[in-house]
């Protein structure tokens, strides 16, 4: 620009005149503009607006006294998440059980057709024992509970019930120097971390607006969710009855969700008062009228555009997982199995905070996805087995606690890990478009790791002190 | 650019430049937060943009196309905001789409349920456009509160066109369509309510103007950034300084979302 000079000269100019003549206005103009809006806005809305009869009954207010009120917000907060909860783990168990089946029958179809045709072995492998059956594990683990999950979700949502959370929850965040509507954002890390962190632009203050950005990762996102009620099912729940079971198994994912909005709040608190100082800046937030959900859009919403939209994300990271997996557990190298050798590799680390190197091995492979933490595991201590009856039941149980050595501390360490630890690759890079900063990028992804690794191993410390893992 | 079509949000995000090829016009929604302006915005589109039930769901522009007498209009729904003079990321990219954006139309969405204190936003909207229709919505739910809105002395007082709509229910859609279209086409006349203040600052905005039309010839609104400067806008005063402003204006619909950055950064917050 060659007039560049002499435009911005031109700029100074408007700006000085400008601040000259703000010099001459009364002192309080500003006041009086804002004040001289809002008078038009009431003048003119109390000629266009007639309350032609007396509202009714207000439903609206009687609903918001309970949901909101000091006693029982909180506890019919936590009745409500129970319930979701609850109806994804029951809702989803056997449609869970009776997709593997058919998903697994499939798999030992094609298998067995491209034997028939005489395609060599490792071609078979390698399309059915290593992508199709990460595919089918991921599909066959996470379909059921999001197309139950998301539904619910969207139905409160569209009901107007999230801005009541954030009322409930906004002392507590107060408390920690954050925003009150960082329990929006939370809500929204529950479908996806990467879209609870674009919803951080609610906030106003950049202070509290990166708090909640660093501090999202610590609700447990839908790629996690199989995760917490595969291993809730397997170790908490077949400890009950079965008519207890189910709600034993939601209690317990509520009770690590609890978990991940504790550490939410204490880091919250931690950056507020070290690298984020600052006050917790007031807000007015407006609690809508309750809607009646349209059930068409909240299937459309919730079907289409959440439950598909994430699966397929899964779908695509699984699949070239699934090829990996495969190649790992098939090249050899000394007569074992590459994937083996890993495994060993990480296994000292994984001992350590109460979990083994092929559960880390997983979670390096499913840095792209949390959704393939639960395949990738499976599929390597498979090896090349087949699994064909009741893959989610007693069979699983076995191959994890009788063939891997699982106890409950691993169970307990996992589910803790699988909270903690770090936020997926899209979470990071969303995490570098909304902040446009390395350092907070690298704080975002580091923080939780590190957190995730002193938490599981001083568990692990206790129940070693106890005698138990 | 490979990045951004495997991004999970790359549907709400749109392309960062607002392509308008094949398009007739383009139309902004605007409007309070929970005012339904996604649902126009599904009604008109037959997008199913999500909808959700609380304050601040729409935080990216989502953007669409209506079809309207055989020509095409794009339509770009904004964050639902408050006002236009606030310092949050939402507020930013709203009122720097009007502004900057140079929609043929903008409709503000507002809510029937609380017209007043919608009303403070369109009289923000109109200080910076005179293209402009008021989509008075939720007439459903007013109407169960008992409450009545007189679209035309509202209309009388705030000098452009007023349609009462219930998006979700698919009424006064099409009576919309046909007012913004109008108003594009010009056989519309509006007359936006301005002018607040007294003497003297109006003195002030007027003296103003002819300056900034010097540093930013193109700007659609120097009215409007006068009435900024005087009032102290941090971000509008680094824009016009680093020469943004200008570059900006020059840009017929230009990039509003790598706007938005650079006017935000260089503010003081």
């Amino acid at each position: 620009m060659t007039d560049g000079r002499s435009n911005q000269a031109a700029a100074q100019l408007v700006l000085a005149r400008a601040d000259a003549l703000r010099g001459n206005l009364a002192d309080d103009f500003r006041d009086d503009l804002v004040e001289a809006t809002y008078d038009e806005a009431q003048a003119i809305a109390e000629r266009a607006v007639r309350q032609v009869r007396a509202p009714r009954w207000n439903l609206d207010l009687a609903v918001d006294r309970l949901v909101t009120s000091r006693i029982f917000g909180l506890p019919l907060m936590l009745v409500l998440l129970a319930a979701v909860f609850w109806l994804t783990v029951a809702g989803a168990n056997y449609p869970s059980a009776l997709l593997m089946k058919v998903l697994f029958a499939v798999e030992a179809w094609g298998s067995a057709l491209f034997e028939s045709w005489s395609i060599p072995w490792w071609i078979t492998g390698f399309i059915w024992h290593g992508v199709f059956r990460a595919v089918a594990w991921v599909v066959g683990v996470m379909l059921p509970p999001m197309a139950i999950f998301f539904p619910c979700f969207t139905i409160l949502e569209d009901l107007g019930y999230l801005p009541r959370v954030a009322f409930n929850m906004d002392w507590l965040f107060r408390k920690a120097g954050a925003h009150g509507k960082q329990s929006l954002t939370m809500s929204m890390g529950f479908g996806c971390n990467a879209a609870g962190i674009i919803a951080c632009r609610v906030i106003d203050s950049p202070r509290e607006r990166l708090i909640a950005i660093l501090t999202n990762n610590f609700v447990p996102c839908n790629g996690r969710f199989p995760t917490l009620i595969l291993l809730a099912s397997i170790f908490v729940a077949a400890r009950f009855s079965p008519g207890l079971a189910s709600f034993a198994a939601a209690g317990t994912v509520v009770g690590v969700v609890l978990i991940g909005v504790f550490f939410t709040l204490i880091v919250s608190a931690a950056l507020s008062r070290t690298v984020l100082k600052g006050e917790a800046s007031a807000f007015t937030l407006e609690l809508p009228p309750y809607r009646r959900p349209d059930i068409l859009r909240v299937l459309y919403t919730s079907l289409i555009d959440r439950t598909v939209f994430v699966l397929a994300r899964a779908v695509a990271v699984a699949a070239p997982a699934g090829a990996v997996i495969w190649i790992l557990g098939n090249v050899t190298a000394d007569g074992v199995p590459l994937a083996r050798h890993v495994a060993d590799f990480f296994d000292p680390l994984g001992r350590t905070i109460g979990l083994d190197g092929v559960i880390l091995l997983a979670y390096v492979i499913a840095i792209p996805a949390n959704e393939i933490v639960v395949p990738t595991m499976l599929m390597v201590y498979m090896g090349g087995k087949i699994m064909t009856e009741d893959v989610t039941g007693t069979s699983l149980e076995s191959l994890l606690v009788d063939d891997n050595g699982w106890t409950m501390l691993t169970a307990v360490n996992l589910m803790l890990f699988s909270l903690l630890h770090n936020p997926c690759a899209t979470t990071i890079l969303t995490m570098w478009k909304e902040t446009r900063s390395y350092r907070w990028t690298a704080l975002g992804a580091l923080l939780p790791l590190v957190i995730a690794f002193a938490v599981t191993f001083t568990v692990a410390e206790f129940a070693r002190l106890f005698g138990a893992g | 650019m490979a990045n951004c079509s495997s991004c999970p949000d790359h549907a709400d995000c749109g392309p960062p430049e607002l392509d308008t090829r094949g398009f007739d016009g383009v139309v902004a929604l605007a409007g309070n937060p929970n005012t339904g302006k996604s649902t126009v915005f599904n009604a008109l589109t037959g997008l199913r943009q999500h909808t959700g039930n609380w304050p601040g769901k729409t935080v990216t522009r989502a953007e669409g196309g209506f079809k309207f007498k055989n020509r095409r209009y794009k339509l770009v729904d904004l964050p639902g905001t408050y006002s236009l003079l606030s310092t949050s990321q939402d507020e930013e990219i709203a009122r720097d789409f009007i502004l900057f954006g140079q929609p043929d139309c903008t409709i503000v969405v507002t809510d029937a349920t609380c017209l007043e204190r919608n009303l403070n936003l369109v009289l923000q909207v109109l200080e910076i456009s005179d293209r402009v229709v008021v989509c008075v919505n939720l007439i459903d739910e007013a109407k169960r509160k008992g409450i009545a809105i007189d679209a035309s002395a509202l209309s009388d007082d705030l000098g452009v066109p007023v349609v009462a709509t219930a998006a979700r229910a698919w009424k006064g859609l099409k009576e919309l369509t046909q007012t913004v279209v109008d108003l594009i086409d010009g056989k519309i006349k509006t007359a936006p309510k301005r002018a607040f203040g007294d003497g003297a600052f109006q003195d002030a905005v007027t003296e103003l103007i002819p300056l900034i039309d010097e540093v930013a010839p193109d700007l659609p609104n120097a009215r409007w950034v006068a009435m900024r400067l005087l009032d102290g806008d941090h971000r509008v005063r680094q824009a016009l300084q680093s020469g943004d402003l200008a570059r900006l204006a020059a840009r017929t619909r230009g990039p509003i979302e790598q706007a938005s950055p650079l006017i935000a950064l260089g503010g003081t917050q």
